[in-house]
């Protein structure tokens, strides 16, 4: 390596970048600083609204007309990018400097086949005949393992998956060979096992041409699977620098360390290792407090000291360029264990509940838009038979598509069953529609919604909502009883009574979820069906949602539906957990059977595909191949089939023709698999713990 | 997308018989009948006369009789003959049409054109002066309707004693107010201002849909990316942001023919122009029911040709929307 080797790609220097609105300026960035070395890759890390995504629109000079750098240099290879004229930074925007979107369906023109979106970039930047294009972008396409390329290229965006229109995003900013690629939450729209697959591509491509990264993420778990080096961003600062060892296993920063410990890492436990949140709220950027910004939030802060003046970065003594933004860093005990809240006692789970017996639900779809055609059936659920019973939680997990959501609907009575059946404490419900149900019934299953920002009447106050769900279950025989029993739900919930009058629209999304989840538990249902409940809300915020989540159910003993994509959280809560694939269950057990071999092939990847932010889990690498089929056009014989890794160890081609049945492993361990008792026996663990 | 298009023409015909029996039956109300007998024969009939005329002239069979022999005339090729005019129907249909096709043409040559320019350059760039001097443009275009801003181009460029032409000629008009003659030949003297009439109203609004349409094409995240590729502002505008942007205005142009049609009633009167929108005017206020109920087929086809192709065309341009 020579020593102009050495210069760093990107050079950070005490940035500040503000917006310039009618009500002021708002300080987005201050004072942050990184390095980013030749063939490194460096992760932003941080909650929404932290900044780091300002950060990097700052590099590509592209913070739109509000935005101004106010502070500090960008250097890119030792050139101040700030200083650039137009023409300059369009030879380094798409040519030195790439960069990766979050929604790629977005980012791609909708209007253009993906053949001239990535033949524009040679073209404009090496001056490449449309000729010599077409063959880098084919190169390309072939080296982000696209099927077929030609067809690639002729195509619309609309007419690939989500999965490979990323890749196509990771082609075009790969096919000037940049010497810095920023990816900006480059998986989180996609499903975890296709997640996998991009991440592992990302790190290949990373390998093979020496690209530079800087790689923003709100997952640390994804961060240590892909980055060298980590900084931790909050409220517009970043708050600790340094490499992924150092930052995962000796944090310095308050911050940090909550983050570890509100979310779920293997070893977390409901009841004995329950997780912590962060107190508080994030600051908004005009009500950021006196120095220490997490200070409000901090177990550590000491008044006087830590809200005196801003806190500048401080060198962590014996680690490389370990840098973190607390005063106490030096005073503090790291090791010390979280404050121990009460251990709770596990509970006993009481007679069945629910029961899901042989349950199919099948959608026609018109075969055109004129009625020609054959009408296609898309089979959404496929047999589902599951039991729950009080005071349990049951976890359904799965990607898209697999039917997880459909279950739902046809538990609430929002779609009817097309055969099967749903005994809800005895009385049979598949067949009657939620406008249909009496209100007992209602009231007795009730779901807390996926995205809390959208659930709420934006035009009605917080309580007069509640006070109308309570109206509609029966509740009360006066308003103001039926007030007082409002003010007992936000009491439940931990928001304060004052908050009965305050509109929707002054909430924050752990808060407007807190009321979403009053409102679920408002007529003391049976059981809860919980739709990914807290996968729209910030990490900080999960951990404290969860808690109450499941204090709420245990004190109700509430029987809780917990669907989610999330395995890790799934592990923390679940007593007992139902995978689902393209509309079958292909397995049910405990959590500790499914979490530990033998497993289904897809459980497996899927527990593989995770991104565990633990240095010390090391987990066996299964990737999937392509994308999950559709639900209208599933292949024949087992669901699984088309991207199973262990497809060759099932003799014949009993996967291909036959559906395999649900086996029984005992105790109530189902599998849908053919593979031999020989090889399920032999599987090896996943995760394990170093 | 063959299917698609018989459909269309399926419906379009379907359309086209229920609007003429609408005419059809509206023009034979007693009243419209007493008129035109009057008309026809003498104006001082009693009502006795009145009533053998149309026995006579068999306007006292049924009504959905004498519809179908009209359908049936239609079929073959006769419209029958105008009362008005004294000739047969299909011949006076097909000259007037002429005449407002060419001004029709004229209209969208001009009106297009400098519409989706003025809107693209009004709303690549939001909020910019060039954005408010071009939107207030078309607001007042828009807001002014044909026979306000027809007078006033009259009074500017064509008075002999007022606006415009004193000042540069001595003599004579800078153009025409009157365009009869342009039946013979069309000149930019005698066509440009029913032209500039016309278009100006139209302009204003197609403009103020694409620059609401472009505007909101900048600030799509694919144009961030194309941006953040490199690519040159202009390139962005044209390759980028254009077809995209399109999508909306294309059907508002493709309404626009419909309207022109009717607007160029007043248009027509205005610079007596003796198109099909003066015809028009003709036949209704005297009560010519075969000649109206053949505008009235011309209406339909129109409308409905118009909105095939805007289809077409939107599929076209928005690769999103397949027709199977």
């Amino acid at each position: 390596m020579t020593d102009t080797d050495d210069t760093p790609i990107l050079e950070i220097d005490k940035l500040s970048i503000s917006f310039f609105t009618q009500g002021g300026e708002i300080p987005a960035v201050m004072d942050f600083s990184c390095t980013v070395r030749p063939g490194e890759a460096l992760g932003l890390v941080g909650e929404s609204g932290c900044g780091k995504s300002t950060v990097a629109l700052g590099v590509m000079q592209d913070l739109g007309r509000n935005g101004r750098i106010t502070g500090g240099s960008i250097r890119f290879r030792g050139r101040d990018l700030t200083s650039l004229n137009a023409a300059e930074l369009r030879r380094i925007r798409g040519n030195e400097i790439a960069m990766i979107y979050q929604e790629p369906m977005a980012s791609l023109n909708p209007a253009m086949k993906i053949g001239r979106q990535l033949m524009e970039v040679p073209m404009i930047h090496q001056g490449a005949s449309a000729a010599e294009a077409r063959a880098l972008a084919l190169e390309v396409v072939e080296a982000v393992r696209l099927p077929d390329p030609e067809r690639m290229l002729r195509a619309y965006p609309h007419q690939l998956s989500g999965g490979q229109q990323q890749r196509i995003v990771i082609a075009m900013a790969l096919m000037s060979k940049p010497s810095l690629l920023i990816l900006d939450e480059p998986t989180t729209a996609l499903d975890v096992t296709v997640e996998a697959g991009i991440v592992e591509l990302v790190k290949d491509l990373g390998a093979r041409f020496g690209t530079s990264m800087l790689f923003i993420s709100h997952n640390l778990g994804l961060v240590l699977e892909t980055c060298d080096r980590l900084c931790v961003m909050y409220s517009g600062e970043a708050v600790e620098r340094g490499s992924i060892a150092d930052v995962f296993d000796r944090m310095r920063h308050p911050y940090t360390q909550g983050l570890f410990r509100s979310i779920p890492l293997p070893g977390a436990d409901k009841n004995a290792r329950p997780l912590v949140a962060i107190p508080g709220n994030f600051p908004l950027p005009h009500e950021r407090p006196p120095g220490c910004n997490f200070g409000p939030r901090c177990d550590y802060f000491q008044a006087g000291r830590c809200d005196a003046a801003p806190v500048p970065m401080a060198d962590v003594p014996g680690d490389d360029r370990h840098e973190t933004r607390c005063l106490r860093h030096d005073e503090i005990d790291w090791l010390a264990g979280p404050v121990a809240s009460a251990d709770t006692e596990p509970v006993t789970p009481g007679d069945v509940v629910l029961s899901v017996r042989e349950l199919r639900k099948y959608y026609e779809v018109a075969g055109s838009a004129f009625g020609t055609g054959e009408a296609r059936v898309v089979k959404a659920n496929e047999s589902v038979t599951l039991e729950a019973r009080e005071a349990e939680t049951l976890a359904i997990v799965g990607e898209s598509g697999c039917g997880k959501s459909t279950l739902a609907k046809l538990l609430l009575g929002l779609e009817t069953a097309t055969a099967g059946s749903i005994t809800l404490a005895g009385e049979e419900i598949q067949d009657i529609a939620v406008e249909a149900r009496d209100r007992g019934t209602v009231s007795s299953i009730q779901m807390v919604f996926q995205n809390p920002f959208d659930t709420l009447n934006p035009s009605h106050s917080v309580g007069a909502q509640i006070m109308r769900v309570l109206e509609l279950f029966g509740v009360g025989n006066s308003t103001a009883e039926r007030r007082e029993r409002m003010l007992e739900l936000l009491d439940m919930v931990k928001l304060p009574r004052a908050f009965a009058s305050r509109m929707p629209r002054q909430l924050s999304g752990g808060q407007k979820q807190r009321i979403g989840i009053a409102r679920a538990f408002a007529g003391t249902p049976k059981v809860v069906v919980a739709d990914e409940p807290v996968s729209a809300l910030d990490v900080s915020v999960q951990a404290a949602v969860t808690e109450l989540l499941t204090e709420i159910q245990r004190r109700n003993r509430t029987t809780m539906l917990f669907i989610s994509h999330d395995l890790s959280i799934v592990r923390y809560l679940a007593d007992r957990v139902m995978v689902m694939y393209l509309g079958h269950v292909v397995e049910i057990g405990t959590t500790d059977e499914v979490f530990s071999p033998p497993y289904h092939p897809y459980t497996e990847a899927l527990l593989s595909a995770v991104p565990i932010a633990d240095t010390s889990v090391v987990k066996k690498h299964v990737v999937l191949e392509g994308d999950i089929p559709s639900a209208m056009n599933p292949p024949p014989g087992c669901p699984f089939q088309t991207r199973c890794p262990r497809k060759a160890e099932v003799p014949g081609d009993r996967c291909e023709t036959e559906v395999p049945p649900l086996r029984d492993l005992g105790h109530g361990h189902g599998v849908k698999c053919h593979l031999s008792r020989e090889v399920l026996d032999g599987m090896e663990p996943v995760i394990r713990i170093a | 997308m063959l299917l698609f298009v018989l459909k269309r023409l399926g419906v379009m015909l379907l359309t086209a018989l229920c609007l003429t029996f609408v005419v059809f039956w509206l023009t034979n109300l007693e009243p419209n009948l007493e008129k035109l007998a009057k008309e026809q024969a003498n104006a001082r009939m009693t009502d006795e006369q009145v009533e053998s005329w149309l026995e006579g002239h068999g306007y006292r069979r049924p009504l959905l009789l004498r519809y179908g022999e009209w359908v049936g005339g239609v079929v073959q090729g006769d419209l029958g003959t105008s009362s008005v005019f004294r000739k047969p129907v299909a011949e006076i249909v097909g000259e007037r049409l002429g005449y407002t096709g060419w001004l029709m043409f004229w209209v969208m040559v001009v009106m297009v054109p400098s519409a989706l320019l003025i809107g693209v350059l009004a709303g690549m760039r939001e909020g910019s002066r060039t954005d408010r001097t071009l939107s207030t443009f078309s607001i007042a275009s828009t807001a002014t309707p044909e026979y306000v801003s027809g007078v006033i181009l009259v009074v500017l460029f064509a008075s002999s004693r007022g606006g415009l032409s004193p000042i540069f000629l001595e003599r004579g008009t800078l153009l025409k107010g009157v365009a009869t003659s342009a039946t013979d030949s069309i000149t930019f003297e005698n066509f440009a201002l029913p032209v500039a009439t016309m278009a100006l109203y139209g302009m204003g609004y197609i403009a103020r849909m694409t620059r609401a349409s472009m505007a909101e094409v900048m600030t799509a995240q694919y144009i961030r990316t194309a941006r953040l590729k490199g690519v040159s502002f202009p390139s962005i505008v044209i390759r980028h942001a254009l077809r995209n942007a399109l999508i909306a205005p294309f059907t508002v142009i493709m309404l626009q023919f419909p309207w022109l049609l009717t607007g160029v009633v007043i248009v027509e009167t205005l610079f007596n122009y003796k198109g099909f929108g003066w015809t028009l005017v003709q036949a209704a206020s005297n009560n010519d029911i075969e000649l109206l109920l053949s505008c009235s087929i011309v209406a339909v086809l129109v409308v409905l040709v118009t909105q095939l192709i805007s289809d077409v065309g939107y599929v076209w341009l928005n690769p999103r929307i397949r027709v199977r």
